[in-house]
């Protein structure tokens, strides 16, 4: 079986390859990029980007526990029309993912669909209780990348102290969810001007940052590599780039809505604006973003995380945390970081699929002969409006609902294999 | 003044002329209210409900007498008893009370914005008699009218609110209230309980209330809320008390004819001692009194009642 991708705006991150140019997939590999081939099958690409298939490092489908939320073959579903080929899993399920077995049913799920490539992350601790690490080379051995308890705080540094030095047999990454709980104290917003005048507990950024700091300092102690989950402050940034600049070894990601929303919405989008950590300031945001700029942030997640609207129509402090990510990261990317920051496609891109694959060492994330044919094609001036219609996740807790953006996936290819199409 | 509104969520989306009508129609109220035993009718015909998620005695019966005297049907849903502790939903217990017919929903609640949350949910008039540490705009609104009765008006008037701001939505509807209508807002308390970020409305701040009694026109006490001390938001009371409560040698510090404000209840000998608390000065029974007029006010205002038409009932 031979496609061809002809004339769309080919855009290789890893390489910085930004050329028209047809895209020669056979039996599910990228064969050559350049002139067109004979092919069984062609797609006129003209005017829109090609694209390595987006990597999202952070989702949460809910299955085991609240398929009622989401199922795994449904969040494949999702993925795919929103561009994306592969992605790694939360495993904070009920039960969590904590032994081989789960791990094997995750992938064989994602298989059964057919749609996406599903990487899943393993609890670092048994339980996720935070007490005694997790049976990683099991986990490992059955197809965990990452090892993380997201959604909660390794509390305990004697514990990431272990996991960090323990998982380095496996080269693989401990993904922490950095926030000291004392310091949230129970709060629901960031702590801020916002946060005062409308009476709401306030969860300051040194909650964030005292346990990145914490990390970034057992991190060059144990010689383990840290990936910083969903960072939101601006002192994040600084420390990771300080870390970094001294040779430790840790990446991060930010997720979409730290670098398009501030605290202000949540005056108007009450519970559909409350995240953990939560939506900060202008000058948070900006941070974020520089962050983005020169490198200090590697990667762009979304913490897709489906709450059915039941529970967003709550009072904010009794609603749970979390937005939908997915259908929104590619028209966001495009709107806030391309067209309003002048960032190039590469630019972006490169933190959704170079730069995961590398995190969790996976051979993806790039258009090189020899690679999986995982592409997408998006046609970046095309407006998309977030409406009910537009989202076809089940649950619709997005604070972009009524959005007008730019920037919308055209078609998705697994493997060679058309996913999804407009 | 003819305006129409929904709901009483806030100080912050009042008009300055809004406050100025609920003063003007407070002032009447007051009059009838204290000396006559005469109930006005515009709250005829209609339910008003009481749903008080979180208890509170004093706010709910000058509620209740508010609406009474405007002729309303007063229903009350007690959190204890309702179905919101067998896991029924804000909105579906509101949506029940809107099939029965209830047109005003008097609501106070722990957390805050749940009034705002409602408001955009249901059909009904929404009051807020208090949200978590958001907003408690009747309050504010008594509060104002107490000093507006004495002084003809607010502006230019020194006005402290000492004590816990942090956690108190006395506090911020103070502070939006005072200012709107031109005092100079003064806002003092322990660093614990008084967050740099108040910085935002403008106003002085300061930790020594010594320093700022000479000056003042009104003093508003807030309630230390005894619980406090364990999160180690000060040491402890004898502490508090030391740096924080108004007492008598703190009263010779004032003017003569300060105004000393309190919402109620007192802690007696902890941010007010009892000289001060039953002076002169002190009009903390007359602001309960004002709170059921500042009450039928809001009550007129969402009914779209003039200034007139009150005139009319009188």
């Amino acid at each position: 079986m031979k496609l061809c991708i002809k004339n769309g705006r080919v855009l290789d991150p890893a390489s910085g390859f930004d050329k028209t140019a047809c895209v020669n997939i056979e039996d599910g590999i990228i064969k050559s990029v350049g002139e067109a081939e004979a092919a069984d099958e062609t797609i006129d690409a003209s005017g829109k980007l090609v694209l390595p298939g987006l990597i999202d490092l952070h989702v949460h489908f809910r299955e085991p526990g609240r398929e009622d939320q989401e199922t795994i073959a449904g969040g494949c579903r999702i993925a795919a029309k929103s561009g994306y080929t592969s992605v790694v899993t939360m495993p904070n399920t009920n039960p969590p993912i904590d032994n081989q077995a789960l791990v094997k049913f995750i992938k064989h799920e994602a298989e059964k669909s057919g749609l996406l490539n599903i990487f899943p992350a393993a609890a670092v601790s048994k339980g996720m209780k935070g007490e005694e690490i997790s049976e990683m080379g099991e986990l490992y051995t059955a197809g965990a990348v990452a090892f993380t308890d997201d959604g909660k705080p390794v509390s305990s540094s004697i514990l990431m102290r272990r996991a960090l030095e323990y998982s380095r047999m496996f080269d693989v990454p401990v993904m922490a969810h950095e926030e000291d709980h004392l310091l949230v104290d129970s709060g629901v917003i960031n702590e801020g001007k916002v946060s005062a005048s409308l009476g709401l507990r306030g969860i300051p950024n040194a909650a964030e940052e005292v346990m990145i700091a914490r990390d970034v300092i057992i991190a060059g102690l144990s010689k383990g590599r840290l990936h910083v989950q969903h960072i939101s402050s601006g002192g994040s940034v600084e420390i990771i780039r300080n870390a970094k600049k001294r040779g430790v070894n840790v990446t991060c990601e930010t997720a979409p809505h730290y670098f398009s929303l501030t605290d202000e919405v949540v005056r108007d989008k009450l519970a559909l604006a409350k995240m953990n950590p939560p939506l900060r300031t202008e000058d948070d945001r900006m941070k974020i973003i520089e962050g983005l700029k020169d490198g200090t942030i590697d990667a762009i997640a979304t913490d897709h995380a489906p709450h059915l609207m039941n529970e967003k129509r709550q009072e904010i402090e009794f609603a749970p945390n979390g937005i939908i990510g997915l259908e929104t990261a590619v028209p966001l990317m495009i709107t806030k970081l391309v067209k309003e920051k002048g960032f190039s496609y590469n630019e972006v891109f490169a933190k959704v699929t170079c730069n995961p694959a590398k995190i969790i060492n996976i051979k993806k994330g790039e258009i090189k002969a020899g690679y999986d044919a995982d592409l997408v094609i998006i046609d970046p001036d095309k407006k998309v409006i977030i409406s009910d219609d537009f989202i076809a996740s089940n649950c619709k807790n997005t604070p972009f609902m009524g959005a007008e953006l730019c920037g919308s996936v055209e078609c998705t290819i697994l493997s060679g294999r058309i996913t999804y199409k407009a | 003044m003819t305006v129409k509104r929904k709901d009483l969520l806030d100080i912050s989306s009042l008009s300055y002329d809004e406050i100025i009508y609920i003063f003007e129609a407070a002032k009447i109220f007051k009059k009838v209210f204290t000396e006559t035993n005469k109930k006005f009718s515009f709250l005829s015909g209609h339910t008003v409900c009481m749903l008080f998620i979180e208890p509170s005695t004093r706010t709910r019966l000058s509620f209740e007498i508010a609406a009474k005297r405007l002729s309303g049907d007063v229903i009350s849903v007690a959190p204890s008893t309702s179905s919101l502790v067998k896991g029924e939903s804000l909105i579906d217990t509101v949506k029940t009370l809107e099939a029965m017919k209830t047109g005003f929903i008097v609501m106070r609640h722990p957390v805050s914005l749940a009034p705002d949350f409602l408001s955009r949910n249901c059909e009904a008039h929404v009051v807020n008699g208090g949200d978590g540490n958001h907003a408690h705009p009747t309050q504010a609104l008594l509060d104002g009218f107490s000093v507006y009765e004495r002084s003809g008006s607010l502006k230019g008037l020194r006005v402290a609110i000492v004590g816990d701001i942090k956690h108190s939505r006395v506090a911020r509807s103070g502070i939006e209230l005072f200012t709107k209508m031109g005092s100079d807002v003064v806002l003092c308390g322990p660093p614990t309980l008084l967050p740099d970020d108040f910085s935002q409305y403008g106003i002085e701040m300061t930790f020594d209330l010594d320093s700022i009694l000479p000056k003042l026109d009104v003093v508003n006490m807030l309630r230390i809320q005894l619980e406090r001390q364990k999160g180690s938001l000060f040491p402890s009371i004898r502490e508090y008390n030391k740096y924080f409560s108004l007492t008598k040698d703190r009263l010779k510090k004032c003017r003569k004819d300060v105004i000393v404000m309190h919402p109620g209840p007192i802690n007696r000998g902890i941010e007010i001692d009892d000289f001060v608390a039953d002076c002169e000065n002190a009009i903390i029974e007359e602001q309960v009194t004002n709170g059921i007029a500042v009450r039928m006010a809001v009550f007129s205002l969402l009914c779209g009642k003039t200034l007139e038409d009150i005139n009319k009932e009188k």
